[in-house]
């Protein structure tokens, strides 16, 4: 069994304390507004000798992906953290990160989007890239967080993916958050990421190559092709290979989505994040009364697992899907496009309905999550589909 | 050199690459790829050279953006149109005695 050391961290120390473990070759940030404490108390480790890291401190957000990429050409393991706004900088640079297929791994701390002007969690930021083709993590408390990073270095870099990630926890909630973090020791960390070795590098003049050149009609439709391959096979068989040897070397195990209480379950909440926590409360007074409610808190949400989620999900009455952020598309959050689409093949459907929620930090209390259910077991009762699919929970009218 | 007009059985016949052939990433893994890469066709004009009034000055050479006047031992062969975009600096740069170049608009030499 591995080494164990039970400190308390918050989530930017946890995170700021993997990068340290995982040593990459080189990270370029930025400290606009939104960003996190993770890149700060990571520069302290570059200030005191304690990690090999080239720090390149940039004028943006843009240029902070725009470096990592470059370093990552060049064919160093390359990583940088943001949130928020920050992220929304970087978006056309994270295209191109996927386009090139480089493994670049990123924390991301989850925080509103203006306007108006916030600082507080919501999912809105990594959703908005969630199309830009980066594996996308979530996590639903502290631990999680530092186990997600570095299992996360593994699924990027494995030749079958070379993909970039984005391994996300809420903004606070997590972030500023102190828990116990069971920690693994530098020498395991490495023993586990292994050695990195690039496709490519840039600096290899013997090998001369070209990166990012132009493709027009003849050839972009195959490369974008190729980008969705691992999407669509790759990652989440390698994300249940990484997990099944994370547990058994660190004794958790996570999988690509944790199934709560799910075994005989009628009414379940499918949700991703630190509301998850909330909800296992909430669930585990319901079966104190007999009740049989579940959960499924999704950790990848890019790939998303929908083949294994209908699965999951195929003898449930009726499933509430919470959302942390609003697709301004008429019809509710992402998250609950996903998941209707998932269950859509099912010769018999659970009824869905969506649930907005704690956008802008709005805490979501275990109030709200009993009226959840109750809502789940009155549609389970009558077998009939709401006439109010979408609701937004917590907000005054 | 011969004009090289694509035809939609053309490029199904000549079985371009699949996806999964490509290097991942768009990756070009050899220097000097860019002279097998044709982007002469989308070209409205064509410059059309006359060996008899050239007096191998080498102007044209010396402006063409695209490298597509073709020089051998110091006297000119003639236009790659494989890569020539027909932008007709060759025929403007052409000393005003010789007018060596004439643009000829590329509906002339359709199915030719």
């Amino acid at each position: 069994m591995a080494t164990k050391e039970r400190i308390a961290l918050t989530g930017n120390e946890a995170t700021a304390m993997a990068m340290k473990q995982i040593n990459p070759d080189v990270c370029a940030a930025y400290p606009i507004t939104p960003a996190t404490e993770i890149m700060q108390i990571f520069a302290t480790y570059v200030a005191d000798g304690l990690v090999n890291t080239e720090l390149v401190t940039v004028e943006s957000e843009h240029s902070a992906m725009s470096a990592t990429i470059g370093a990552c050409c060049a064919g160093a393991r390359s990583m940088t953290a943001t949130s928020s706004q920050g992220l929304a900088y970087m978006f056309e640079m994270l295209y191109i990160a996927a386009g090139l297929r480089l493994p670049i791994v990123m924390p991301m701390v989850n925080r509103a989007l203006s306007a108006p002007i916030n600082i507080h969690c919501d999912h809105g930021d990594s959703m908005g890239t969630r199309d830009a083709g980066w594996i996308q993590i979530n996590a639903e408390n502290v631990q999680e967080s530092y186990d997600n990073l570095i299992m996360a270095m593994r699924i990027a870099e494995h030749p079958e993916v070379q993909l970039p990630a984005m391994v996300t926890f809420d903004g606070f909630i997590i972030s500023h958050a102190m828990e116990p973090v069971d920690v693994i020791s530098d020498a395991e960390v490495q023993e586990f990421i292994g050695e990195y070795k690039p496709r490519f590098s840039l600096l290899d003049i013997d090998n001369p190559i070209t990166v990012g050149a132009i493709d027009f009609n003849d050839y972009y439709f195959e490369h974008r092709r190729a980008i969705a391959e691992p999407m669509i096979n790759g990652v989440l068989k390698v994300a249940e290979e990484v997990s099944d040897e994370f547990a058994k070397k660190f004794g958790r195990k996570y999988g690509i989505f944790q199934e709560y209480r799910m075994d005989d379950a009628e009414v379940a909440i499918v949700v991703l994040g630190s509301a998850a926590g909330t909800a296992k409360y909430v669930i585990d007074e319901l079966r104190q009364k007999g009740i049989k409610a579940g959960m499924i808190k999704i950790r990848l949400f890019r790939p998303f697992p929908y083949k294994q989620l209908a699965e999951a999900l195929k003898d449930v009455k009726a499933v509430a899907v919470l959302d942390r952020s609003d697709a301004l598309a008429g019809m509710g959050g992402p998250v609950f496009g996903e998941v209707r689409s998932a269950l859509y093949d099912l010769p018999v459907r659970p009824i869905t309905t969506n649930y907005v929620y704690g956008l802008g930090g709005r805490d979501i209390t275990l109030d709200h999550i009993r009226g959840v259910y109750g809502d789940l077991l009155s549609i389970a009762n009558e077998d009939k589909v709401p006439a109010n699919l979408v609701t937004y929970l917590g907000v005054r009218e | 050199m011969a004009t090289d007009v694509k035809s939609k059985k053309d490029v199904e016949e000549k079985k371009e690459p699949g996806w999964k052939d490509l290097p991942i990433g768009g990756l070009i893994e050899k220097p000097g790829t860019s002279e097998a890469y044709k982007t002469g066709d989308w070209r409205t004009q064509r410059p059309v050279w006359d060996s008899e009034k050239c007096i191998n000055c080498l102007i044209c050479w010396i402006y063409c953006p695209d490298s597509a006047v073709i020089v051998e031992d110091g006297k000119v062969k003639g236009i790659d149109l494989d890569h020539c975009k027909g932008c007709g600096i060759c025929a403007q740069e052409c000393p005003p005695k010789c007018k060596a170049y004439t643009m000829v608009n590329e509906s002339e030499f359709r199915g030719k």
